[in-house]
């Protein structure tokens, strides 16, 4: 087959670059541009970003034997996933912008660019498998990313290559020595790519500015003050800027956030379980879409347990998922990912949460 | 066929690679490499005062003489540079500080919008550092400065121009510059007036003497030679402050240890050009219009950038937009085919940056996007022409659909969600907001999908 590899410079999209060439196929290398950051004096200069990592990448590519391209998704990327993630916290949700860059970018604008230039599919270094047009979860639970891919559609799964599918971090990392990669002791990027500091609420107020308004408590009496709604996710105890303590001396927990009101609840912990989620734009990529309650597992957060429970369509094109046992901090904008065994069955996303 | 099944099936795997990127670096001359590793041999500096070192002293200014011979200069006023870039730097930096320092009122720097970046980025670096004030030259669509231009941009305030910097060829578009007119506007007023003749020093006539201008640019690597040794001619009386300071080799004006091997191979390059030149430019033409011929069948709405052949284009320059493709997707299927061109500059990661010289010109940033150089050299065939003429048909419909596909949001056929999908998205937004809200009856979090139903 005709492979286009996605190269971020890590150590695992270039061992998968170099087992889908050892395994026959005709491989191409490209690094996505992702980051605007024109240079002075070069109008409409961009992409100028991750220059190790692009640097790393073509490295890789240079060990492994295959040609090596830049492709600047820099305008589709800030649209399609930098945007949007602002915008999701504007509004008080907690989106996962690796998820929303695998939709839009990696399996949308970048497979279809592939399709059209020739080649049959995208391989990247996702700990994931995919069996009988079915994804599931990598061995290695600790490093599994089926569940920031549980978003894909069937049709994008057929295009999608994952070649380190059966194998744990530990044999990449060895088998990228070997090989003689660079990468193979680069740590692993645990932030958001497009906040190299980590520092997201700063970011978000350089995009956002300050909307200040009030932290009240779960009877709606002022407790505090916020400089804006996107500091915080459901479930975030650290950084609440309050100074009196609660009552009974417990830690207290976003509860809730309203955006319109820039209102942030807080509580007890007891007070952010969850039975009942709502989700909207479901995927099932791995059955049917069930037209009657199902039982699966629901994973909530990338991180985060698989946790069993029934799922309903309401037939409105949304998704009621009722939890077997109660969860705790559920955000919106999250996916719920829906699998059965390590089989992801599909994915909707988190838009509402009951008790 | 897919692009790179052609390169992965042995039979099939084009074993001489189709050079068209003359432009970027032409291939070193035999004789030339002949040369310079024989000097790589010798042991000297030619600042040193011993036997060794007047050797090599002796090869640099044999070939200052033969350098200048060329290029219709004096020995003494050929100055040798690491190439094209420390020259430029030299003459526009070197020269702003010199004038400045005669008479602080000199800000003016005037210069084309569609130089070199060596010229544009120095220009816009005095801008930022030291004050200069940028005049930006426009050109017409096919990249020529008019005289006129040049002529009013001077008489707006010509006590205040400190140089004029106008490259003597495009190196992007080819596009020649009428240099000899423009160098004597500039006389008129006795502004020092520079040109980066790099990529016409190995195709044109360039006559330093006849053309008037006060400093011009030369690089080996351009015309057969090796990279790393280039020149500023610079007549007499012109004193650029140095940009480097040292052992003050080359007048004090450029100081660095000579590299004679280098120099060497330049000053063989360059007589190889004073001999060859004429035919050379006659033989690139012919195979330049002939790929123009042979794309033009092939994609019959393809647009040549630049002047039309004959005495305004340089002979072996060839820069077409391909309406609907981007530029990288082009380089690379024809890459996967053994072809090398060019679609410009690239930034640091290797990104394709759309051409500034495309947009000085008048073009959409489309139009500049999907653009590609073809530039010819000493190696050049009639079947590197065949070659592009064969693939570029199939290269060019690929690339478009590819474009169709970004431009189609990420919704092209690959990735393309179902009817069904599409469908929910638009109820959800279309405000089942009363069903959320009754299923998740009383934490709504951050539910704009809910406060809006309101
Ligand atoms: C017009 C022009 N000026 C300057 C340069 C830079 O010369 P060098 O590569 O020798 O630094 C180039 C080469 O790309 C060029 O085309």
């Amino acid at each position: 087959m005709r492979v286009l590899a996605a190269m971020s410079g890590g150590v695992d999209s270039a061992v998968a670059a170099a087992r889908a060439v050892d395994a026959g196929h005709e491989v191409t290398g490209v690094h996505l541009a992702l980051s605007a950051n024109p240079r002075s004096h070069r109008s409409g200069a961009r992409g100028c970003c991750t220059l190790e990592d692009a640097r790393d990448a073509r490295r890789a590519a240079d060990v492994i034997g295959i040609p090596f391209y830049v492709w600047d998704m820099a305008q589709r990327f800030e649209a399609d996933v930098v945007a949007d993630f602002v915008a999701e916290y504007s509004h008080g949700r907690t989106p996962n912008p690796c998820l929303r860059c695998n939709e839009k970018i990696k399996f949308a604008a970048v497979l279809d660019r592939a399709v059209a230039l020739g080649f049959d599919v995208v391989c990247t270094g996702h700990h994931a498998r995919v069996a009988d047009g079915v994804l599931r979860r990598s061995p290695d639970l600790a490093k599994d990313q089926s569940y920031v891919l549980g978003v894909l559609t069937r049709r994008q799964l057929e295009r999608a290559m994952f070649p380190l599918g059966d194998s744990t971090k530990e044999q990449v990392r060895a088998e990228a020595a070997a090989r003689g990669l660079a990468v193979a002791g680069k740590p692993d990027s645990h932030d958001v790519c497009f906040i190299p500091d980590g520092d997201t609420r700063a970011f978000l107020a350089g995009r956002l500015g300050r909307a200040p308004g009030d932290i009240v408590d779960s009877a709606g009496a002022r407790i505090g003050h916020h400089d804006g709604v996107h500091g915080f996710t459901v479930g975030q105890r650290k950084g609440l800027g309050l100074e009196a303590p609660a009552p009974d001396g417990r830690p207290r927990y976003v509860l809730a956030i309203d955006p319109v009101s820039a209102t942030v609840t807080v509580g007890s912990g007891a007070a952010l379980e969850v039975l009942e989620i709502t989700a909207r734009r479901p995927v099932w990529s791995g059955c049917e879409p069930p037209d009657s309650p199902r039982a699966c597992l629901v994973q909530l957060r990338a991180h985060g347990e698989a946790h069993p429970a029934t799922v309903s369509p309401d037939g409105d094109g949304l998704l009621l998922i009722s939890l077997d046992r109660p969860v705790r901090g559920v955000a919106s904008g999250q996916a719920a990912v829906m699998y059965e065994g390590d089989a992801v069955l599909g994915s909707a996303t988190i838009t509402g949460t009951a008790p | 066929m897919g692009y790179t099944e052609a390169a992965a099936r042995p039979g099939n795997f084009r074993e001489r690679l189709v050079y068209l990127d003359h432009a970027a670096t032409t291939s070193l001359r035999p004789e030339v490499l002949a040369v310079m590793t024989e000097e790589l041999g010798h042991l000297g500096n030619p600042s040193s005062l011993h036997n060794a070192g007047r050797r090599a002293r002796r090869v640099v200014e044999e070939s200052r003489e033969v350098i200048a011979e060329v290029y219709g200069a004096r020995p003494s006023e050929v100055v040798f540079t690491s190439g094209g870039t420390e020259a430029d730097n030299l003459a526009v930096k070197g020269l702003y500080w010199a004038r400045q320092a005669q008479d602080p009122r000199r800000r003016r720097v005037l210069a084309t919008a569609v130089e070199h970046h060596a010229v544009l980025d120095s220009v816009h670096w005095l801008a930022d550092h030291e004050g200069a004030e940028p005049v930006w030259l426009p050109v017409d669509e096919q990249g020529r400065l008019w005289p006129d231009t040049l002529r009013a941009a001077i008489a707006s305030d010509p006590a205040a121009v400190a140089l004029i910097s106008v490259m003597w060829a495009n190196n992007e578009v080819g596009t020649i510059q009428p240099i000899a007119e423009l160098a004597a506007l500039a006389r008129e007023h006795a502004i020092p007036f520079h040109t980066d003749a790099v990529q016409a020093a190995g195709q044109l006539p360039v006559d330093f003497a006849a053309c008037g201008a006060d400093a011009l640019t030369v690089t080996a690597h351009k015309i057969g030679g090796p990279v790393g040794a280039g020149a500023l001619l610079l007549g007499r009386g012109t004193q650029p402050v140095p940009v480097l300071h040292g052992g003050g080799q080359e007048a004090d004006i450029r100081s660095g240890t000579l590299d004679a091997p280098a120099i060497r191979a330049f000053a063989t390059a360059a007589q190889l050009v004073g001999k060859e030149r004429d035919d050379q430019a006659a033989r690139l033409a012919a195979l330049r219009d002939e790929l123009i011929a042979r794309v033009r069948a092939a994609v019959p709405d393809v647009i040549l950038n630049g002047a039309p052949p004959g005495p305004g284009r340089l002979p072996g320059n060839a820069h077409f937009s391909f309406p609907g493709c981007e530029g990288d997707a082009l380089l690379m299927l024809l890459d996967a085919k053994g072809i090398a061109c060019s679609t410009g500059s690239a930034c640091t990661a290797g990104v394709a940056q759309p051409s500034h010289v495309l947009i000085a010109m008048g073009a959409d940033e489309g139009r500049a996007r999907g653009s590609l150089r073809f530039s010819f050299g000493s190696t050049s065939t009639l079947a590197d022409v065949e070659a592009v003429g064969a693939e570029i048909g199939d290269v060019v419909e690929r690339a478009r659909r590819a474009g169709r596909a970004m431009a189609g949001g990420g919704r092209g056929a690959a990735s393309r969600g179902t009817p069904e999908a599409g469908r929910v998205r638009q109820r959800a937004r279309a405000g089942s907001a009363g069903h959320v809200r009754q299923r998740a009856r009383s934490r709504e979090a951050g539910g704009l999908d809910i406060r809006r139903g309101r």
